[in-house]
């Protein structure tokens, strides 16, 4: 098991200024304070649908990396999602989900399935074009400059565990100057 | 409910051209066409669009994932349309509130009206799940525009230029099967 900041802090040591990143839930109030970007898509509307924005942002910007970082809860919602990813099969399409077994921001219940459901297999037969799963932060950290650089769509499971504490500023994720911010920053190149 | 053969004819005789709708929406400058299958566009609007190169036809499993990628679509300057059911429409309620009407985002969909009756206005339909949609339209703030005729086929472009230029959703009714 592995802490969510610090697999997220691995992530962002690769992440440049071109790219695009859809952070949700309580995986967003982490990254935020990692990395704070106008790049950052965070105002995703209904719970499941960042990877189908990420979808459509990588569709349209075949020219940038978008790195959605998903949670499971949030994956189970939007299932089909992977089925639509492998098939559209965008190269710049990079889906980590951060898998805790819980609804995390809302209240800590256990997903359906905890334990028992395998996200990679699912992506895997879903027809993701590479796979990865980790449970260990070193191997993870040594691998996922590669894993960035491999062509999309490529899935990573990370087994996490909460950071701690949060403050839950949902303006930060729903503002409109959010939005804002990144439609101009997207707009610039 | 079952539905009689003569009834079925009664929606596919000619008076909406698939490839009317189809010129409108190259007009339109659509980039993308992402779709669940609906029966009532089902022949004259889906697979002739599955046959072509562009708009590319992104398939997707669940209606609400094309409002998600719509949205991510317009961030990036490429138009989409959304072309479902309303039945799917009806089952994507949330992420069109979030997402399209909430964010203003121009989430512009084209949802055929699953046994509708021709020539009955759909509030007036006796079927209960094509009389609730334009009053949901209303309740949600959501610009709507019937096409059933051939007539009606000049109200796609201005629908969705529109709600490029605003930045808001709009839905366009399909009340018969296009032929």
């Amino acid at each position: 098991m592995m802490r969510r900041d610090l697999c997220l802090k691995a992530i962002a040591r690769h992440v440049t200024d071109a790219d695009i990143v859809l952070p949700v839930y309580s995986t967003a109030f982490d990254w935020l304070d990692i990395r704070p970007h106008p790049l950052n898509y965070l105002s995703h509307g209904a719970m499941g649908l960042a990877s189908s924005h990420a979808l459509g942002l990588a569709l349209g910007r075949p020219d940038k990396r978008v790195i959605v970082l998903d949670g499971d809860g949030s994956l189970l919602m939007n299932i089909g999602t992977l089925v639509t990813a492998a098939e559209a099969a965008p190269k710049n399409f990079f889906h980590f989900v951060c898998e805790n077994g819980s609804y995390e921001a809302n209240g800590g219940h256990p997903i359906p399935g905890r334990g028992q459901v395998s996200f990679a297999g699912l992506a895997r037969s879903a027809g993701y074009q590479s796979v990865h799963e980790f449970a260990d932060l070193k191997i993870f950290e040594q691998k996922v400059g590669a894993i960035l650089a491999e062509p999309g769509p490529v899935f990573v499971d990370l087994k996490i565990e909460s950071s701690g504490p949060q403050e839950r500023d949902y303006s930060r994720l729903h503002g409109p100057h959010v939005r804002q911010a990144f439609r101009d920053a997207l707009a610039k190149g | 409910m079952s539905v009689s053969a003569g009834a079925v004819a009664d929606r596919t005789v000619a008076g909406l051209s698939g490839q009317s709708i189809i010129r409108e929406i190259e007009a339109s400058q659509i980039d993308f066409v992402v779709s669940v299958p609906d029966i009532t566009t089902s022949e004259g609007l889906l697979r002739p669009l599955a046959a072509r190169s562009s708009p590319r036809l992104i398939r997707v499993c669940k209606e609400d994932e094309g409002v998600g990628i719509c949205a991510g679509l317009a961030y990036t300057g490429k138009r989409a349309l959304l072309l479902i059911q309303q039945t799917g429409m009806l089952d994507s309620i949330n992420a069109i509130r979030g997402v399209a009407v909430e964010y203003s985002l121009p989430v512009c969909m084209m949802v055929g009206l699953l046994e509708k009756e021709v020539g009955v206005p759909p509030r007036q339909s006796k079927r209960y799940g094509v009389r609730i949609v334009e009053p949901i339209l209303e309740a949600m703030g959501i610009a709507y525009r019937e096409i059933e005729e051939e007539a009606d086929v000049g109200k796609i472009r201005p629908a969705i230029d529109d709600a490029y230029a605003q930045s808001k959703p709009v839905v366009m009714l399909i009340g018969r099967r296009p032929a």
